[in-house]
């Protein structure tokens, strides 16, 4: 299975210390999925998607998966073909 | 107390942050390099797979691609690189404030101090280079050891992805056996000189006394004493985000090849006001000038002078650049980039010294003009005042060195 790099739009809580946790992830249209837990975070690349900042390990309805800041956009590991609109 | 010190080259940096991007080219040889259309197409980096093709750094694209007719030549990404440079600093900065850069991808780490904390050289070294591949997704090589110049040729003598120390025990037998030139600052020339004299190797340089050296070289022949014997002394600077300003510099590969004086002199105007808005946008004069020519063999010649005064005057500048480049210039070749660069920096309210064979007020007019012409332009754009000299052949001077930065590496001393 090839897998891609996929920006997301996320739903992210700023607190007034400036730190930043990540709510939700914008999952194609309508398709809303809450962030159930973040089990860390560090800075880290990611060799299959091709990119480089913050990764946060969230679990998500049961399920472990890294989602990345970089620079001021988030991205996944996306699993499949990317969709034309979605090459960058 | 003997120093450690760790020297962190990133392997191939420019390409490594390419194929992380570009999954999709990882297996094959890929190369960073200029726009050919600017005829800045040269080889910037390559990867491990382009390196088995004979390509080279420095050498033209087409040329490249003759080798190697599969080569990915991707076109540079300063921003994204400068971004990966600072992460990796930003780790290094975690073992010690003693970080010098020297360019973007190579640092020296000065450890001494933190070995209590994270144990020795080796182990910091092997942390550094775990943490770089995990983190930023590329690899380094570093090199421990206890001056700055053997750091560097550990640094260099395994890559890519290794760790490799050099203790007072091993240096004689992992240093000395290799070339000259594989001594930091043996150049070409330095390597031709010594070659001459039956010197091949750094075990052959360390043996050779330092009169001899010196009565050959200068005071050049101290230093090389001293790099080859590992008795180097210089510290390594201590980590400066606002480091100060040592100089200011432009070069330009020009869009056709400079073939007579009026094409320098054109260009060297150019460079010069370029320079010198810029040391007045910051308040500086200087007093060093130094002019670098490469020629379309990409051999490149520096030559340096002193102004008589602090300036920052644009005309100065390039007369000075010209009559500099005339002096050393012979025209075997002709030119395909030029630079010129003004450091040894004052503030620019220094009190000047008159003397009673230079027009003060001449000068006072001319520092008057400069700075109408700075807000003409800062307000309707870089071309709204341009000297006539430049207007014989726009093509070539059309370039604005000013806003399109360049990136330059940071020398030794």
């Amino acid at each position: 299975m090839s897998v891609y790099k996929k920006y997301v739009d996320m739903i992210v809580r700023y607190y007034p210390d400036g730190t930043i946790r990540p709510m939700a992830v914008w999952w194609e249209e309508g398709k809303l999925y809450e962030i159930d837990r973040i089990l860390d975070v560090r800075p880290a690349a990611s060799l299959k998607a091709g990119g480089a900042g913050i990764r946060y390990t969230c679990r998500i309805q049961g399920h472990e998966t890294y989602i990345w800041l970089e620079d001021n956009r988030w991205f996944v590991e996306a699993k499949g073909k990317p969709r034309s609109q979605e090459v960058s | 107390m003997e120093r450690v010190i760790l020297h962190s080259d990133c392997n191939s940096f420019y390409a490594s942050v390419e194929c992380l991007y570009h999954p999709e080219i990882r297996n094959k040889p890929v190369a960073v390099g200029g726009e050919p259309e600017h005829r800045h197409g040269i080889i910037l980096t390559k990867n491990g797979i382009a390196k088995k093709y004979g390509v080279k750094t420095g050498e033209p694209l087409w040329k490249a691609k003759q080798k190697c007719p599969d080569l990915v030549i991707i076109p540079p990404n300063y921003p994204l690189y400068q971004r990966f440079s600072e992460m990796a600093r930003k780790i290094y900065l975690e073992y010690t404030d003693k970080v010098e850069p020297f360019g973007i991808d190579e640092s020296w780490l000065d450890v001494t101090g933190s070995a209590k904390i994270y144990g020795d050289g080796e182990k910091i070294a092997r942390e550094i280079n775990r943490r770089v591949k995990e983190e930023l997704g590329i690899t380094v090589s570093v090199g421990v050891s206890w001056n700055k110049i053997f750091a560097k040729f550990g640094s260099d003598y395994k890559k890519p992805d290794a760790v490799t120390v050099i203790t007072k025990e091993n240096y004689k037998e992992i240093i000395w056996p290799q070339p000259v030139e594989d001594l930091l600052y043996v150049g070409p020339a330095t390597k031709r000189k010594l070659n001459g004299i039956g010197i091949h190797t750094i075990g052959e340089l360390a043996a050779i006394k330092p009169e001899y050296l010196r009565a050959k070289f200068g005071k050049w022949g101290d230093v090389l004493h001293d790099f080859s014997n590992g008795l180097d002394i210089t510290p390594v600077a201590e980590y400066d985000s606002t480091r100060a300003v040592k100089s200011i510099g432009n070069s330009t590969t020009t869009i056709r090849d400079l073939k007579t004086e009026e094409d320098v002199k054109m260009v060297l105007f150019v460079l010069a006001e370029s320079v010198g808005r810029r040391m007045r946008e910051q308040g500086f004069k200087g007093r060093e000038l130094s002019v670098a020519v490469r020629d379309n063999e990409l051999c490149t010649i520096a030559k340096q002078c002193k102004f008589e005064k602090f300036t920052n005057i644009s005309s100065e500048i390039a007369e000075k650049a010209f009559w500099l480049f005339r002096k050393f210039y012979s025209w075997y070749r002709p030119i395909r980039s030029i630079g010129i660069s003004v450091s040894d920096f004052a503030h620019d309210n220094i009190p000047t010294q008159t003397d009673l064979f230079c027009d003060e007020r001449q000068r006072i007019r001319m520092e008057r003009l400069d700075s109408a012409v700075d807000v003409l332009k800062r307000r309707f754009g870089n071309y709204c005042v341009q000297r006539a000299s430049l207007l014989k052949e726009p093509t070539l001077t059309r370039f604005n060195p000013k806003d399109e930065n360049t990136i330059h590496p940071i020398g030794y001393f």
